[in-house]
């Protein structure tokens, strides 16, 4: 374990702000948040990157991500992105949404740009809730689950199964990069009691500078990211966590869906 | 642009229009009976004649098209999308947001008969959705209203120019009738403005502080000063550009206030009550946001009175009412349902008013 952790760099990322974020203690936005801005000091792209803000949790990242962005109305990021990339092509632009921004009011938005092959990035931050608006049901919202919005738990009868959006996508020929990760530590059991690995995380950074590699090759290209939203689902951080071990990753399960370009492979 | 002169239909022209101004990016929803627009512009990408005519995409919904309207706008490009009223009404969302983050664009609404699906005849009532803000919290739209096949084709130039001057929003407001009408229409000789951009365009941070093109402003006092600030504009573009046309109202008695399609039939009233010697005239808004107040206010303090004819059952009427003062008579003629008023009701209307001697 310390030598995986030995791969994370430390030290000031060039491409964030010097502005504290505004997420919860244990939430994975913030995690994601560092791993893009490294990412794009790698890459060297923070000079024409343009970041394009999706309503959510995400909504306030032009105070953390130090390039040029566009705040969307609710799921229109996708249609924003795809607008400036067409008349900007030499811009790499990115967007993170929520389940309920890309899954649920903007998922013809997502749809349309995968389809189209537009060469934009976009990530999913999957929590299964409306986490900024107070912890509602979204697509995502696992069967059975309780939220605000389904005070005695999800009925599947009335509202549906959890929507699947990455395996959608991946049946969408035009989408040139599909894949569902987790930013979510794993706890395991060892001699020494409970350790836990962020084998998950070091999949997640690979699957950003994918995402960017990708468009910059000319395609579409889509992560999601399996997170959790202790405050909303009423759990401890660590709860939270082990619950996605336990129920969430079972109901989506992580992979690859499209490489198109077979960068997961180099 | 080297002049020249065509036969065209309304929307055709506003679509050559666009594209004499610069017009770089298109994005596309069909809806009758606008879309001559996007299939001239769609026929027409990839002609050399117009080398800043960079993209054109069909969207699959109104909201995608505008919003990547939005996207391409932030990016410092000329961007634009039209549609027709029951797509202007999926417009708003986007107008609202662009009026706040101040970018500039251009929509074309060429209104047909509402609400809901009405049919496909001519209308004015998106007036009111299109001069006060349509969509959601308080802002203005830049609303041009032309009236012949000619001011179709000149709409776009005069509507990006206002919309960069200003980082607004403008829309054209056409109606179903100036769309599909065929008239002669000459393209002037023009080469499009250049409009600076790079104080807040979204190209990319480099040698520079981030631009951050945004409508989200959770400190009360700051979103205060913003929309302040957007307020002092409208206030600029309410002294500086309104347009209009008057017509024989000097001597008048007697003045008709109409736009569009509407301000054509009025205008054939005009000169047909003139040869009988009766002194009548017409005021013809061409921007209906910012409304010609003054010059209309002016007319009325001249003892003059009123007949608003308009395609739905009294919108500009407002407009006119607060313009002229309680003091003036101001009479209504108002067609729906797709019907225009002919020159003999609108000459009856103006009897009745008893301007105009029996």
């Amino acid at each position: 374990m310390s030598q995986l952790a030995l791969k994370v760099k430390l030290g000031k990322i060039k491409s964030l702000t010097d502005n504290p974020t505004h997420y919860c203690a244990g939430c994975e936005h913030g995690t994601l948040t560092r791993l893009i801005g490294s990412t794009m000091d790698e890459l060297g792209i923070r000079e024409k990157t343009v970041m394009i803000d999706s309503v959510g949790c995400s909504v306030l990242a032009y105070n953390y991500i130090n390039c040029d962005h566009i705040v969307a109305a609710h799921g229109r990021a996708p249609a924003v992105a795809a607008g400036l990339k067409r008349v900007r092509p030499e811009l790499m632009v990115f967007t993170v949404q929520g389940d309920g921004d890309a899954a649920s009011i903007g998922l013809l938005e997502l749809i349309y740009a995968a389809q189209r092959s537009t060469p934009i990035t976009v990530f999913l931050v999957n929590n299964g809730i409306y986490g900024m608006t107070g912890g509602q049901m979204a697509p995502t919202t696992l069967a059975g689950q309780v939220t605000t919005t389904t005070p005695y738990g999800r009925d599947p009868a009335l509202t549906g199964l959890e929507l699947d959006v990455s395996k959608l996508l991946g049946e969408i020929e035009g989408a040139a990069y599909v894949k569902r990760a987790s930013l979510v530590v794993t706890e395991l059991e060892s001699q020494r009691g409970k350790v836990y690995t962020i084998k998950n995380l070091l999949d997640a950074k690979k699957s950003v500078e994918n995402a960017f590699k990708v468009q910059a090759l000319g395609g579409f290209a889509f992560v999601e990211f399996l997170s959790t939203c202790s405050i909303n689902w009423k759990m401890s951080v660590l709860e939270a966590k082990r619950f996605v071990q336990d129920h969430t990753i079972k109901k989506f399960p992580l992979g690859v869906y499209r490489d198109t370009f077979g960068v997961e492979k180099k | 642009m080297a002049k020249q002169r065509l036969y065209l239909k309304g929307n055709e022209a506003l679509a050559y229009g666009a594209l004499e101004a610069g017009l770089n990016a298109y994005f596309a929803y069909p809806i009758t009976p606008s879309s001559e627009i996007p299939e001239t512009l769609a026929k027409e990408f990839g002609n050399k004649r117009y080398p800043d005519y960079k993209f054109f995409l069909q969207a699959a919904s109104e909201l995608e098209a505008v919003n990547m309207v939005l996207g391409a706008a932030a990016g410092g490009a000329r961007a634009m999308t039209a549609t027709s009223s029951p797509g202007f009404s999926l417009k708003q969302e986007a107008l609202s947001y662009a009026a706040a983050m101040e970018l500039p664009f251009l929509v074309v609404d060429i209104c047909r008969a509402g609400p809901g699906l009405g049919n496909l005849g001519p209308e004015q009532s998106d007036y009111f959705q299109g001069t006060k803000g349509g969509g959601h919290g308080d802002y203005k739209l830049i609303v041009l209203a032309p009236s012949s096949v000619q001011e179709m084709a000149l709409c776009p130039r005069i509507g990006f120019d206002l919309a960069f001057k200003y980082r607004n929003p403008a829309l054209i407001l056409g109606d179903a009738f100036t769309g599909q009408l065929k008239e002669d229409v000459e393209f002037p000789e023009l080469t499009p403005t250049n409009y600076d951009t790079s104080a807040w365009a979204t190209t990319g941070a480099k040698n520079r502080e981030p631009h951050i093109v945004n409508s989200l402003e959770l400190d009360y006092q700051k979103q205060y000063e913003h929309i302040s600030k957007i307020y002092e504009k409208y206030q600029q573009i309410e002294a500086n550009e309104s347009l209009f046309e008057e017509y024989l109202t000097e001597d008048a008695e007697a003045v008709v206030v109409a736009f569009g399609i509407v301000a054509r039939i009025a205008k054939g009233v005009v000169n047909r009550l003139r040869q009988k010697k009766i002194k009548v005239g017409l005021f013809r808004p061409i921007t209906l946001w910012p409304f010609p107040k003054n010059p209309l206010k002016k007319l009325a303090s001249n003892g003059k009175r009123f007949l608003d004819v308009e395609l739905n059952s009294g919108q500009m009427i407002q407009d006119v009412r607060l313009s002229v003062g309680s003091g003036a008579v101001v009479d209504f003629l108002g067609k729906w349902g797709g019907l225009v008023p002919t020159e003999s009701e609108i000459e009856s209307k103006l009897r009745r008013l008893e301007v105009v001697a029996v």
